[in-house]
């Protein structure tokens, strides 16, 4: 058997947008810098040149106008793929997007639908501060009506955009920057995978980790870890943050007693904190140990280095709240995170680290 | 689609057509106002009397496939558009039979198949709508047209801005009504807007801009059907100003002139250039109504309401158990 291909999220954002627009007339980029140079950080690059910019629209610095604009072309038919190179750009369609978009379908009485994708990018490190690094997933996850993706891997980079422009629904593609760099084993060809979650990475007994987008990445390698030192983890990946469904989380709760949930955004109010809210509703008497949180700390993204130097949950920190929960011995626990910081000591924490490449 | 076919030369059926839509209008919004006190109907309105010379002279020189999106005042747009009474008054009584089942109420009326794709309640929320309809329609061939209603209020918002500038790059079949009735709620326009004709918003665009006395449905129909014609000839979007007059308050069934913001010397006078009262006398000049065919108009359209009320009043309303549903396609 061959070696499965290898190839990064980034590309693998690319690859899945060339074959929907290859595989369906009706769809069509929109987004300022789809057709520039930089091409969204290579995920569309050439596509302008392959599909003409009639297909590939150069937008005017006019977020709530193009959305909408897409919204309403979607709303006749057609099948948008709206790009922010930052998630703090698309604050400026919230309108479109909360009302119009989630709301169509729901208020035509199931007449209308609104085929749309909406692809976010998170920034992360190098020092882009409070504005252009936020995690605002919860903010469009709030809204029904709305469908939020959180890819993690690479495989899931594309089948899930293959499937998010194949839905009926408008769909929040929320790429992490970093999670961009994630390579991993991923299918050539039209492979849609099912937009739905959360789905398991990883079958363990001890303690349920469930994380999403790039702190997945940061779980793997705790779990990894953890494993070597005689914790088992099931790591749940969430995949989608709206509909959310946590039946596959509340079964795991049950099994392993423990829970850690990770949010890519705010720990205060997020998706960490309704997941442990509906563990508290429904497995109470499960529970081996208080369900642990881990996100950002309640203040904006600082820019230095020296700010910003405990803000992120990193693999090391998911450990502890593991091993905590579990009871883990401090020497045990010592030696995961030692490990784990050791790994982790070569790259500057303001960079993505090398290690997260698949296959996941 | 539309009640109304816009073929020149105006024939008496043609103009007629024009007068028995804006009265019907007028009837039906009449006839809201005065039951509005049983409580049946329990969603905000915001009437048009008053402006019904702007819906049916825009909507009749629109023809099928061409898509509009109306605003929280969208009882005239819906009616012009052809929509269905029956389905519009079932909304507003809360009922299953309603135009969106329930879910929407008067602010949201619509009726996909004559072109009224959606109502938005957003000031200026419907403008990129009908944008990506334009966009649409230019991806997929054809020389319809999109249309936007907007009020006076809209242009304030950044969004008129973007979609026009957008419009005008990729030259889209856009056309933009633009329903100046000098009040955004109770705020006047020289309140919000430095004195300048309001077709001067299309000049950074390089739109075109047409205006025309939004009581005169004739009037009004000429621009838009001169606007039309631009926009489905690929020439690009086009701006039009229609001056008008809200009779009625912003949101509800009652007259406010006696809350202050508006003197009771300007409503009468907008209320001596009534629409229809006006376009009737000019039917008459023509030889074209009589106060006879003018009465058994307004009774049978009188017949055709009282029973829209009876039906929706007796429709029944939607499962409670369906609120959820319809959430994702």
């Amino acid at each position: 058997m061959p070696d499965p291909r290898m190839i990064s999220a980034g590309d693998a954002i690319l690859e899945a947008t060339d074959l929907a627009m290859a595989a369906d007339p009706s769809v069509f980029l929109m987004g300022e810098g789809v057709a520039d140079p930089k091409g969204i950080f290579g995920t569309t690059m050439g596509l302008a040149e392959k599909y003409g910019r009639e297909r590939v629209i150069e937008c005017p610095i006019a977020e709530n106008g193009w959305t909408g604009i897409a919204v309403g072309a979607a709303l006749c038919g057609r099948r948008p793929i709206v790009i922010h190179q930052r998630v703090e750009f698309a604050l400026l369609a919230m309108e479109q997007l909360a009302n119009n978009a989630a709301k169509l379908h729901y208020i035509s009485n199931g007449r209308h639908t609104v085929p749309l994708v909406v692809r976010l990018i998170v920034g992360r490190g190098w020092g882009q501060g409070p504005e252009h690094s936020q995690s605002l997933e919860s903010l469009f996850a709030y809204i029904p009506g709305l469908k939020v993706a959180l890819p993690s891997t690479a495989a899931d980079a594309k089948g899930m955009l293959l499937a998010a422009v194949a839905d009926d629904n408008p769909v929040i593609f929320v790429e992490h920057r970093w999670m961009h760099y994630a390579v991993g084993a991923v299918p050539e060809g039209y492979v849609p995978a099912a937009l739905d979650g959360p789905r398991r990475l990883v079958e363990g007994a001890d303690v349920t980790i469930v994380a999403s987008s790039y702190t997945t990445l940061e779980a793997m390698q705790a779990v990894e870890v953890l494993a070597l030192n005689g914790v088992t983890a099931d790591l749940i990946d969430l995949r989608l943050a709206r509909p959310l469904d946590t039946r596959p989380i509340l079964a795991s709760v049950r099994r392993t007693g423990r829970l850690v949930a990770v949010d890519l955004g705010w720990r205060t109010l997020g998706p960490a904190a309704e997941i442990v809210a509906q563990v508290a509703e429904h497995c109470h008497g499960d529970l081996r140990a208080p369900p642990r949180r881990l996100g950002l700390g309640d203040h904006p993204t600082p820019s230095s280095r020296s700010l910003a130097q405990t803000y992120y949950p990193r693999s090391v920190e998911i450990a502890m709240a593991a091993g905590l929960a579990v009871g883990l011995p401090a020497e045990r626990l010592l030696a995961v995170t030692e490990e784990l910081e050791r790994r982790r000591s070569s790259v500057p924490f303001d960079k993505p680290h090398p290690a997260f490449r698949g296959p996941f | 689609m539309t009640v109304l076919a816009a073929p020149p030369p105006a024939t008496a059926d043609w103009l007629l057509g024009l007068y028995r839509a804006m009265l019907r209008i007028r009837l039906i919004e009449e006839e809201i106002a005065a039951r509005y006190g049983e409580e049946k109907m329990r969603c905000p309105v915001h009437l048009s009397v008053g402006q019904e010379a702007a819906a049916v002279g825009v909507c009749a020189a629109l023809r099928p496939g061409d898509k509009a999106f109306s605003t929280h005042r969208c009882h005239g747009h819906y009616l012009a558009m052809g929509g269905s009474l029956k389905a519009m008054l079932a909304e507003l009584y809360g009922r299953a039979a309603g135009c969106c089942g329930g879910r929407g109420g008067s602010m949201h009326l619509f009726d996909e198949a004559v072109g009224l794709m959606a109502s938005v309640p957003i000031v200026g929320s419907n403008l990129p709508l009908a944008g990506g309809a334009a966009l649409a329609i230019r991806q997929t061939g054809g020389d319809n047209v999109a249309v936007a209603f907007l009020g006076d209020g809209a242009v304030e918002e950044g969004v008129w801005h973007e979609v026009a500038n957008f419009a005008a790059v990729h030259r889209l079949p856009l056309v933009v009504v633009l329903e100046n009735n000098l009040y955004s709620v109770y705020t006047n326009l020289a309140d919000r807007q430095p004195a300048r004709p309001l077709t001067e918003l299309a000049l950074p665009y390089r739109l075109l801009a047409l205006q025309a006395d939004g009581n005169d449905v004739l009037a009004s129909h000429g621009v838009m059907a001169e606007a039309v014609a631009h926009a489905r000839g690929g020439a690009g979007p086009v701006l039009v100003v229609l001056d008008t007059y809200r009779w009625r308050e912003h949101c509800g069934p009652n007259y406010d002139n006696d809350i202050g913001y508006r003197s009771v010397a300007e409503f009468e006078a907008w209320r001596g250039r009534c629409p229809v009262l006006r376009f009737g006398a000019d039917l008459r000049r023509r030889g074209l109504l009589d106060d006879q065919a003018d009465q058994a108009m307004a009774a049978q359209t009188a017949g055709e309401i009282a029973d829209a009320l009876a039906f929706a009043d007796a429709a029944p309303f939607p499962d409670p158990s369906t609120a959820a549903e319809g959430v994702y396609a």
